[in-house]
């Protein structure tokens, strides 16, 4: 009986939470290092106050946030006004459960992990659109329907890349499709090199996904204020910005598992150590890429929203879905070989 | 502890009562985003029982698409519509026995053809994907694209002439409208644009005065 508790109950428990709360850690050391980042990039100091080197800053605000209040617009709906930041927020973190972190590191390694993930990252939106609805105000509800056009315009490329990438695996299971990437030649195995426009496009389709600079026009501060959440303050708002960042995480290391061959080493296995699989591999390919996210917010001007939906619909979802014929046949003729894995 | 089945079946109740008691409150509701919100938790807990039914691809699927993508449209137009609440409310008694007698006859038609379908009842026989080996998603791929190649393209031809139609349908070209050619704006160069000029410099600024400044400062 004790047992049977401790089985069903607790080490799920503590196995959940042995991702959340590293993720949550996470995000707080991400919005420092953004900070740090696009300090240094606009050659300033960045946070150096609070804590050595500024490291206790990303602390310190969310300690603020947690002691304001939060207040509710007049006429707001104040149901989903209040239910909005959890919508945003159950999502980025439910889709955590299926991210194979190393051979046998994963929470539940399920048989559909693909759809599943496409599922969670598809159910965001609601979150965005319920906050902008329910908060009353022009500027919020701007921000909402902006941000549901782009969101679904930018799944389709999306889904299409993930397409790519289960014709090659032949599998939907994230840990089968690290190791469709395995081989002798190391980093040469990788889907990245066959399907390389596919990956591209899907790295920015996540940028978009996540609303993040250049594709930030659901927040769009200079037009709309803060678009969805402008009336969001102190906890409820610590939420959203909790969620933002654990998906524009979460997007990092999509793209190194399903791309870059997720916890595999670059080397070829015969180099003795530096060959073997490890999830160092897999957190510096995804630190790489949630470098890559700052970098961009540094350096490029927002994208014209017609823009965007141009790139979206003209450009991305034809080269994805020609790009998928091409993998058919790269796989069809044998031209792409996958490892089999351990 | 609990028996695996048991809560298998509690399982499902609850999701089912969910599934009824949302759709209710989709034509029950007054305010249309609220009701657009209980269809989709409908559509949700509806993926759930089909998950506990091992249909783990239609589940997902139709979370993916109804709920991810169709029902988010849905919701965006049902926002920006401007309902008149009290004039949505105002034929309800006129209309009312038409639609109880129109409810009658379904209500009717589906008693019948479960009556139908009780005479000659078959068991269902076990699960084909657990029967060949495979995941749920792994079989149903395999019979769409052997079996059943020809209807499942067929279908997917039929929802391409529906969006086709409905962009021919709706696509007005109004005169007048001014856009920008995307090509044409990549293809500009610094040249079309900016005429660079070249200037000698002023190297005698700010040291002797020229001529005819000094007579000025006079």
């Amino acid at each position: 009986m004790g047992d049977q508790i401790l089985n069903q109950l607790v080490w799920p428990i503590v196995h959940i939470l042995a991702i959340v709360l590293p993720l949550v850690l996470a995000v707080a050391m991400f919005v420092y290092w953004e900070r740090k980042i696009i300090g240094w990039m606009h050659v300033r100091m960045g946070p150096n106050k609070i804590g050595p080197l500024g490291l206790l800053q990303a602390f310190a605000d969310v300690v603020k946030l947690l002691i304001k209040e939060v207040i509710l617009p007049t006429n707001a709906n104040r149901f989903l006004y209040y239910l909005a930041p959890l919508l945003a927020l159950v999502p980025a973190l439910a889709a955590w459960s299926v991210i194979p972190f190393g051979t046998k590191m994963v929470l539940a390694n399920v048989n559909a992990g693909l759809l599943y993930l496409l599922a969670m990252t598809s159910l965001g939106v609601y979150g965005i659109i319920l906050a902008g609805w329910a908060s009353n105000s022009r500027y919020a509800l701007l921000g909402a329907m902006r941000s549901a056009a782009q969101v679904i315009s930018y799944e389709l490329a999306m889904g299409l890349c993930l397409v790519c990438v289960l014709v090659l695996a032949g599998s939907l299971n994230l840990t089968d499709i690290v190791m469709a990437q395995s081989g002798s030649k190391g980093i040469g195995e990788w889907f990245m090199w066959p399907l390389l426009p596919v990956f591209v496009i899907y790295f920015i389709s996540g940028v978009a996904e996540t609303n993040r600079a250049p594709f930030d026009v659901a927040e769009g501060e200079s037009e709309i204020v803060a678009g969805f959440h402008v009336e969001y303050s102190g906890s409820a708002f610590a939420l959203f910005f909790l969620a933002e960042y654990a998906n524009m995480i979460l997007v990092s290391f999509l793209a190194s598992i399903l791309f870059m061959g997720g916890w595999l080493s670059p080397f070829p296995e015969s180099w003795g150590w530096i060959g073997h699989g490890s999830f160092f591999w897999l957190f510096a390919k995804a630190f790489a890429f949630a470098f890559l996210f700052l970098w961009f917010r540094a350096s490029f001007p927002r994208y014209r929203y017609d823009q965007i939906m141009r790139l979206g619909w003209k450009v991305f979802i034809p080269i994805t879905i020609v790009w998928v014929l091409v993998a058919g046949c790269l796989k069809y003729y044998g031209w792409v070989t996958i490892g089999t894995g351990v | 502890m609990i028996n695996p089945q048991l809560f298998q079946l509690i399982c499902f109740y609850a999701f089912a009562t969910v599934t009824v008691a949302s759709a209710l409150a989709v034509i029950t509701l007054r305010n249309s985003v609220h009701a657009v919100l209980a269809l989709v938790l409908t559509f949700f807990s509806s993926a759930c029982i089909w998950l506990l039914a091992e249909a783990e691809f239609l589940a997902i699927a139709l979370i993916v698409v109804y709920v991810g993508a169709v029902m988010v449209l849905f919701l965006f137009v049902v926002m920006m519509l401007d309902i008149d609440q009290e004039k949505m409310r105002e034929g309800f008694v006129k209309f009312l026995p038409v639609g109880l007698i129109v409810a009658l006859v379904m209500l009717g038609e589906m008693l019948v053809l479960i009556g139908v379908r009780a005479m000659h009842a078959r068991v269902l026989g076990p699960n084909p994907a657990t029967e060949a080996g495979l995941s749920n998603t792994a079989w149903l791929g395999h019979a769409l694209y052997t079996d059943y190649l020809l209807p499942f393209e067929i279908a997917a031809l039929i929802l391409t002439v529906g969006v086709v139609a409905a962009v021919a349908l709706t696509l007005r070209h109004r005169g007048g409208v001014r856009y920008q050619t995307a090509s044409q704006q990549v293809a500009v160069k610094a040249s079309d644009r900016v005429r660079i000029v070249k200037m000698d410099a002023d190297t005698n600024y700010g040291r002797t005065p020229a001529p005819a400044a000094s007579e000025e400062s006079k």
